[in-house]
């Protein structure tokens, strides 16, 4: 017996959720700030884009959706197996999949970014 | 002191008479300082010799008399009548065989708890017959909680997971095991996490936190299983790094 390979996802997972947890409230807040006409200055577009087209920003970006995904993936697949459903090799690879397009597209686009 | 009159509703089940488990009702006259236990007792002394059921200490240390009281898992000799309604229900714990009325088989869990290697491992000789192995208090306090654990399996009653896949190890047997983790004079950590955090292991559990509300003793075995998540990480991390096992 060995260690099993869940402790990588389940790693992602713990990552991801831990970082979901302080950014996401933010995100939420800014969300209705700006909503209700009142964006503070350094969230104009130009200032986010700046952000996003440096080194340091795309990696922060990156780090923030790659790893929500990996968090939700997971979540998913335990939700899946609460509710009863006994595919758990099916359940696992689709979320896994798409966690990783995911991750492979939020690299790809934050690349685009200049 | 006066007494109230609780109806007592409880679960039946002889395998060799009896189809599906069934309800019997007794009207206990209770004492206001009495547990559930004792409501128990006075219907097997007074009403119905035939009810069978465990109990041995009635102090919240054997852990024997452990049943699911108005649908959750409980100690009767800790739940007290003056917290409850005149109606009681009182249970087998959930998530076992009922051996009959009461009892319930625990053997599976019996096994697991084996498998949690609950005893010090030592990779180093014991040292002499003179000498012991010393620890500091605030070591010992990493671990003492987990130490408080009773084997009631409330928490196996309570644990959604053991109740869909009972190849889970679930919550008492891996709190036990990370008490033997956390301590200081133990090297056995890598040895128990090859175990358990294999694939019945610890990642089955998705952190419902039932088995920590319902423990009567206060041990936290959702908590302990999320470190030992930690810890498996780590150590699958060390082993992969390692080319090997560490």
């Amino acid at each position: 017996m060995a260690v099993a390979k869940k402790a990588i996802v389940w790693g992602l997972f713990a990552a991801g959720g831990t970082v979901s947890s302080f950014v996401f409230p933010a995100l939420i807040t800014l969300f209705f700030l700006i909503a209700v006409g009142t964006t503070p200055d350094g969230l104009q577009y130009e200032k986010i884009h700046e952000f996003a087209a440096s080194f340091l920003g795309k990696a922060c970006l990156f780090i923030v959706i790659s790893l929500s995904l990996w968090h939700a993936a997971h979540r998913l697949r335990v939700v899946f197996h609460d509710l009863g459903v006994r595919k758990d090799k099916v359940v696992a690879n689709a979320v896994y999949l798409a966690a990783f397009v995911g991750t492979a597209m939020t690299a790809f686009y934050l690349f685009l970014i200049r | 002191m006066s007494k109230r009159q609780i109806e007592l509703e409880v679960m039946r089940y002889d395998p060799e008479k009896d189809e599906a488990p069934w309800f019997q009702n007794y009207e206990v006259p209770c004492e206001e300082d009495w547990a559930i236990l004792d409501a128990i007792n006075y219907v097997k002394e007074n009403i119905d010799t035939t009810l069978s059921y465990r109990w041995s200490c009635h102090m919240m240390v054997c852990g024997s008399c452990g049943m699911m009281v108005n649908g959750e898992p409980s100690l009767t000799c800790k739940t007290f009548i003056r917290d409850l309604p005149d109606k009681v229900r009182i249970e087998p714990l959930e998530n076992f065989p009922i051996e009959r009325d009461l009892v319930v088989v625990l053997d599976n869990v019996m096994e697991k708890l084996q498998t949690a290697q609950p005893y010090i491992i030592r990779k180093d000789p014991p040292p002499s017959d003179d000498k012991e192995y010393t620890q500091s208090r605030a070591a010992l306090y990493k671990f003492k909680q987990y130490t408080m654990c009773i084997n009631c399996m409330c928490c196996y009653a309570a644990c959604p997971q053991y109740g869909l896949d009972q190849s889970f190890i679930g919550p008492a047997a891996l709190a036990l095991a990370h008490r033997y983790n956390l301590d200081s004079r133990d090297q056995g950590k890598a040895q128990r996490l090859d175990i358990l955090a294999d694939h019945d292991g610890v990642w089955d559990c998705s952190f419902v936190g039932a088995c920590s509300e319902v423990c009567p003793k206060s041990v936290d075995p959702a908590a302990a299983i999320q470190q030992m998540k930690i810890e498996g990480a780590k150590e699958f991390w060390k082993q992969k790094l390692s080319g090997g096992k560490s």
